[in-house]
C-alpha cells in the first residue's frame, strides 16, 4: 500500500511556484528522500504531507486521506521532525514527550510509559529533568525525533533531520534512523546532503526549483547520471576552463568548478595515468568513486551545497 | 481532567476528544506554570492593592457615591469594578503577551498543529487556560472584598460567572488582536485600549458624571458592561437590564473566538 501519493502536486505562494507540480509515491516500510538545494521545495512538500500546509493544485493523499478534509486523522498517524526544532523551551526534556503525546490524545499512563523508551533511545536518559535550552544541537534534534515518536508513528516525516550537527552528533542520528527503519517506520526525508541520502534512502527524487528532476535508488541515480568514479584535477589556473584543452577525449564528461576540473570516467587510476602521459601537471589529482553530489551537478548544472 | 482516549477510539468518542484536545493545552500551561508560580501568585494582589488603595484611601475622602438615587459607600461602589478590571486585565495579560511569544518566539503553536489539535483548539485552549486563571482570581478577590464588608449581597456569587464571561470576551478579542502584532512594539496598542477602559468605564464614577454625548461613547464599550453587571450583582441589584450586558459580552466573545480561530489557521496554516 502506499502510504504518500501526490499526483502533479503544486504549491504557490501567491505568484511564486515553490512546487510545481511533482509526483510522488512513498510505499509502507520504504525510506524515501528529497533531495535539493535551498529553495527546491523540500520543506513545502513535506508541510503539505503533514497536513500542515494546504495544497494549491493537484492530488495528495497521505494513509488514503485527504489532508483537505482529514487533517486530524492523519496527523495522528504522523510523526513530524520539523527543519527546525520547535522544542518546548518552557517545559523540561521529559515534559516535552508528556505534554506532546498529551496532544494526540494519550492518556497519562500511556505516555508516561512511553518516556522512559524514547529517552532511552535518543540517549538522553540523563537530561531527563534538564531544562530545553541547555541542550547541544544534536541533543535537541534528537529530543524532537523523539517527541515525534509519542503517538508510534508508521509514517515518519524528517526535514533535514542533520542539518547544522557535527560529524558525529550525524552518525549518531542515523543510526537511531537506521533502527527505525528497521522496526518498519516508514521514513521520508529531505536533505542537502548526499552522504546522508546515500546511507538513508533506498528511493529519492532530485528536487530542483519545485520540480522533480530524477528519480530512482542512489545507485541507479549514480549509474544513469554519473560514471563510476571522478577524477578530480586542480591546477594552478585562474579560470580552469582554460585547462579543459589539456584533458580533452579522456573522459566522457568534464565538469568545470571554480577551483577543479571533474573528470567522469570509468577509471580514475587509468586516466590519471593517461593525463601525466601528455606530460599534463596538475597541482593535485584525487580518484573518487561518482557520488549523488555528481547526479545533481549533472541534472541542474549547479553543485548542492553553494 | 481531560478524558482521556487512545486513537483508536477517537471517532467513537466525538464529544470528550472534543474537550480534549484543548484541556492537552491547558495541561500543557499548566506544567509551564509550576516553573512560573510567582508570576501566578502575583497576579492575585494586583486587583487587591487597587481595592484597598481606592475603596479605602480614596473612599475616605469621597465617603459614599450616588446611583440611582441610593448613597453608598465608596469601597462599596470600586470593589466591583476592581473585579471586572481585575478580570479584564487578566485576560489581556495572558491573551496578548503570552501568546505572541508562543505565536511569534517559541512556535509553540506550529508544533502543535503538526499533531491532531486544530487552530479552533488552540484558541480554546489558551482562553480556558486564561479563565481558569482568572476563575480563581476573581474567586479570591470576592472572598477579600466580602470579609472587608464592601459586599452587600449574596447575589455577588454570581459575579464570578459574570467575571468568567468578561475574562472569556476579553481574552478571545485580545488573543484576535495578537495575530495582528508583528512586533512587542505593537504591544502598546493594546495599552492604548486597556487604560481609557479602566479609567473611564464608570470604574471610578458613576455614569451620570458625564454629559449625555459621552455617556454613549462609555456605554459602547465592552467594560461598562461587565462593570455596570458586576456592580449590580454585588449590590444584589437584579433587574431584566442586565440581559444586555450578558447578550453584548456574549457576542464580543463569539466574535473574538471566531477571529482567533480564523487568524491561527491563516497564519500557521499556510
Ligand atoms: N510562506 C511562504 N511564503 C512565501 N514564499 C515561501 C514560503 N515558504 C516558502 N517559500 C518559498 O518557496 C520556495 C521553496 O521553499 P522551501 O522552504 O520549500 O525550500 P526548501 O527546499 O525546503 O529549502 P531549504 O533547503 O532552504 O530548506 C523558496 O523560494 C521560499 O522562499
Ligand atoms: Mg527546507
Amino acid at each position: 500500500m502506499s502510504l504518500i501519493r501526490g499526483t502533479g502536486l503544486r504549491k504557490t505562494f501567491g505568484d511564486f511556484v515553490a512546487v510545481d507540480g511533482i509526483d510522488v509515491e512513498v510505499a509502507a516500510g520504504e525510506s524515501f528522500g528529497f533531495l535539493g538545494p535551498n529553495g527546491a521545495g523540500k520543506t513545502s512538500t513535506m508541510r503539505m504531507i503533514g497536513a500542515t500546509s494546504p495544497v494549491s493544485g493537484g492530488q495528495l493523499r497521505v494513509f488514503g486521506m485527504d489532508p483537505a478534509t482529514h487533517a486530524p486523522a492523519i496527523k495522528a498517524r504522523l510523526g513530524v521532525v520539523p527543519q527546525t526544532d520547535a522544542l518546548d523551551e518552557e517545559l523540561r526534556v521529559r515534559e516535552n514527550l508528556l505534554v506532546y503525546g498529551r496532544y494526540f490524545g494519550l492518556s497519562r499512563e500511556q505516555v508516561r510509559a512511553r518516556t522512559g523508551p524514547l529517552l532511552e533511545f535518543a540517549q538522553l536518559t540523563e537530561k531527563t529533568d534538564a531544562v530545553v535550552e541547555s541542550l547541544s544541537g544534536g541533543m535537541k534534534r534528537r529530543l524532537t525525533i523523539a517527541r515525534a515518536l509519542i503517538n508510534e508513528p508508521s509514517l515518519l516525516l524528517l526535514d533535514e533531520p542533520t542539518t547544522g550537527l557535527d560529524p558525529q552528533a550525524r552518525h549518531v542520528l542515523w543510526d537511531r534512523l537506521f533502527r527505525l527503519k528497521r522496526d518498519g517506520v516508514t521514513l521520508v526525508l529531505t536533505t542537502h546532503y548526499m552522504d546522508e541520502a546515500e546511507q538513508l534512502c533506498d528511493r529519492l527524487v532530485v528536487m530542483d526549483r519545485g520540480r522533480i528532476v530524477a528519480e530512482g535508488s542512489p545507485r541507479s541515480l549514480i549509474a544513469q547520471h554519473a560514471s563510476r568514479e571522478v577524477l578530480e584535477l586542480r591546477f594552478d589556473a585562474a579560470d580552469h576552463a582554460e585547462r579543459v584543452a589539456d584533458v580533452a577525449g579522456i573522459a566522457e564528461r568534464v565538469e568545470v568548478l571554480a577551483d577543479r576540473l571533474l573528470l567522469y570516467v570509468h577509471d580514475g587510476d587509468g586516466a590519471l595515468e593517461t593525463v601525466a602521459a601528455r606530460g599534463v601537471h596538475p597541482l593535485s589529482a584525487l580518484v573518487r568513486r561518482a557520488s549523488l553530489e555528481d547526479v545533481f551537478l549533472r541534472l541542474t548544472g549547479r553543485s548542492l551545497v553553494e | 481532567m481531560a478524558t482521556t482516549s487512545a486513537a483508536p477510539s477517537r471517532r467513537a468518542l466525538p464529544f470528550p476528544v472534543a474537550l480534549a484536545r484543548p484541556a492537552a493545552l491547558v495541561e500543557r500551561n499548566l506544567r509551564a506554570a509550576r516553573h512560573y508560580w510567582l508570576t501566578f501568585v502575583s497576579g492575585f494582589f494586583e486587583p487587591v492593592f487597587y481595592l484597598f488603595a481606592m475603596g479605602v484611601g480614596i473612599g475616605a475622602l469621597v465617603g459614599s457615591v450616588e446611583v440611582d438615587g441610593r448613597e453608598i459607600p465608596y469601597a462599596v461602589f470600586v470593589a466591583p469594578a476592581m473585579m471586572a478590571t481585575s478580570a479584564m486585565n487578566g485576560a489581556v495579560y495572558d491573551s496578548t503577551g503570552n501568546v505572541f511569544y508562543k505565536l511569534k518566539h517559541s512556535k509553540l503553536y506550529r508544533s502543535v498543529l503538526s499533531t491532531p489539535l486544530r487552530p479552533w483548539d488552540i484558541a480554546a485552549g489558551e482562553i480556558s487556560w486564561a479563565l481558569l486563571r482568572g476563575l480563581i482570581y476573581s474567586a479570591a478577590f470576592l472572598l477579600v472584598a466580602a470579609v472587608a464588608g464592601f459586599v452587600p449581597s449574596w447575589w455577588a456569587l454570581l459575579a464570578i460567572p459574570a467575571c468568567t464571561l468578561i475574562g472569556l470576551g476579553f481574552a478571545a478579542v485580545g488573543m484576535a488582536a495578537t495575530t495582528y502584532m508583528r512586533s512587542w512594539n505593537d504591544m502598546d496598542y493594546v495599552q492604548l485600549a486597556i487604560l481609557p477602559m479602566f479609567l473611564f468605564s464608570a470604574t471610578f464614577y458613576p455614569l451620570a458624571t458625564y454629559p449625555p454625548v459621552l455617556q454613549w461613547v462609555v456605554q459602547a464599550t465592552p467594560l461598562y458592561h461587565g462593570v455596570d453587571l458586576v456592580r449590580a450583582l454585588t449590590m444584589g441589584d437584579l433587574h431584566a437590564g442586565l440581559l444586555v450586558h450578558v447578550a453584548y459580552l456574549a457576542v464580543f466573545s463569539a466574535f473574538g473566538l471566531w477571529a482567533t480561530t480564523r487568524r491561527i489557521g491563516k497564519l500557521l496554516l499556510t
